[in-house]
């Protein structure tokens, strides 16, 4: 499988975002999206997770279901939560898997790993920015997508969130999934490649 | 078929719990009808004559309290960006939470309408009558205002947008949908003729509505 850009443009408010963009992110890869704020990392990972309409040139995946669009086989963990305050913890996980198409033993087995499995009743309104994070990431684990696109997925996670996430991605790329992942620190995996936002040339 | 049902089940639990508002729509609706023989007097003949025309207008309005909220709220927690990315086609996730809208508002408000028709002086035939009518009818202002409540989706304050762009729309359904009422009551002309359009124009809404609701919130990704 690989995910492939060819001159991808994206254009929002009247501005040109970024223009002239090409990757190629092969099964088992991470791509590591840097550069300064504003230079498009999140609009480029929702322009490929189908959010934000594509100005110019493509996106395509290879080897994916020819049946469903990147956006259907992808997972996209932005910088909101998606989670509703007045449902508990494991009912939000619960919609999510079920909505996801994956099986709710697999949910609970989410939960643990990501460490909020004693917390499964309390609602979701009273999570730390923390605890919300991991509840989002643990949707990446229940339901099965090939391709991740993580938006700083490293912000707020203490140092075990941030080990337990370097786990699930390597997990991921050992499975064949490939990552996108905009970013400003350390991943915590190795990257394959790196690319650079907003920099002349 | 799950995901859908997933759907429904959560914005059901969401719409009944604290903060929900699908209990408040129940509550203005029985207030906004109690007022009404305040303000006319006790003129029972009167209330009787206009008792139909109220409660729909009531229930207009209180189908509308909540449907601002219906994308919004997803939007402005992430979630809308989920569903959109979904492997279920956006019609039927809008027309899910258009179910689940109906059940949490339209449908406590017809359980409540005989009981308050009471205030308006209304007899057994007359509440039988318009019960069904809000039975046929009140899908239709729900699914009307998915299209409103899709446009209005990005804004702040976009209630307000939204009963502008929705009211006129709901014009045809109020029409109907108490001439139908009325002539269940007084006559001369026969319940079923306005009944059946209004039936009709429920349907219409149930196929158009979450179409142009799911039109609407692809264009709002930028």
């Amino acid at each position: 499988m690989r995910l492939s850009a060819a001159n991808l443009a994206c254009h929002r408010g009247g501005r040109d975002v970024f223009t002239g963009l090409s990757f190629s992110v092969a099964s088992g890869q991470a791509l590591a999206i840097t550069g300064r704020n504003g230079a498009g990392k999140s609009s480029l990972l929702r322009t490929v997770a189908g959010l934000v309409r594509i100005a110019a040139g493509e996106v395509e995946l290879e080897g994916g279901d020819p049946e469903l669009t990147i956006a259907e086989q992808a997972h996209y963990l932005g910088h909101l939560d998606a989670l509703k305050p007045a449902m508990s913890v494991g009912e939000n996980l619960r919609f999510w898997t079920a909505f996801l198409g994956g099986k709710s033993a697999e949910a609970a087995a989410a939960l643990e790993a990501v460490g909020l499995e004693a917390l499964a009743d309390l609602p979701a309104a009273y999570l730390s920015a923390g605890q919300r994070r991991r509840l989002s990431i643990a949707r990446l684990l229940s339901a099965t997508r090939p391709v991740w696109l993580l938006d700083e997925p490293m912000s707020t996670l203490d140092a075990t969130g941030q080990q337990r996430l370097a786990g699930f991605m390597r997990a991921h790329l050992a499975g064949g999934g490939l990552i996108l992942a905009a970013t400003h620190g350390a991943l915590g995996i190795a990257p394959a490649q790196e690319l650079r936002l907003g920099e002349p040339g | 078929m799950s995901a859908l049902a997933a759907l429904l089940t959560r914005d059901m639990r969401i719409g009944v719990r604290v903060g929900g508002g699908a209990l408040m729509g129940v509550l203005f609706f029985l207030v906004v009808v109690s007022l009404v023989p305040f303000a006319v007097g006790p003129d029972l003949a009167l209330l009787k004559r206009i008792g139909p025309a109220i409660l729909w207008l009531a229930a207009l309005l209180a189908s509308l309290l909540a449907l601002d909220r219906l994308f919004a709220a997803d939007h402005e927690d992430g979630s809308l960006d989920l569903l959109l990315m979904s492997r279920t086609p956006l019609e039927l996730v809008v027309a899910a939470k258009g179910l689940a809208h109906w059940l949490t508002t339209g449908l406590p408000l017809i359980i409540a309408a005989p009981l308050i028709g009471l205030m308006l002086n209304l007899d057994p035939p007359a509440e039988a009558a318009l019960v069904l009518t809000l039975l046929a009818g009140t899908p239709a202002l729900t699914f009307i205002g998915l299209i409103g409540a899709a446009i209005s989706v990005a804004l702040r304050r976009g209630g307000l947008l939204l009963a502008v762009l929705v009211l006129p729309l709901t014009v045809p359904v109020l029409i109907f949908g108490v001439a139908a009422a009325n002539a269940a009551m007084s006559g001369p002309a026969p319940f079923g003729t306005p009944f059946t359009i209004l039936c009709a124009l429920t349907l219409a809404s149930l196929v158009i509505g979450p179409f142009a609701a799911a039109a609407a919130l692809r264009q709002e990704m930028e």
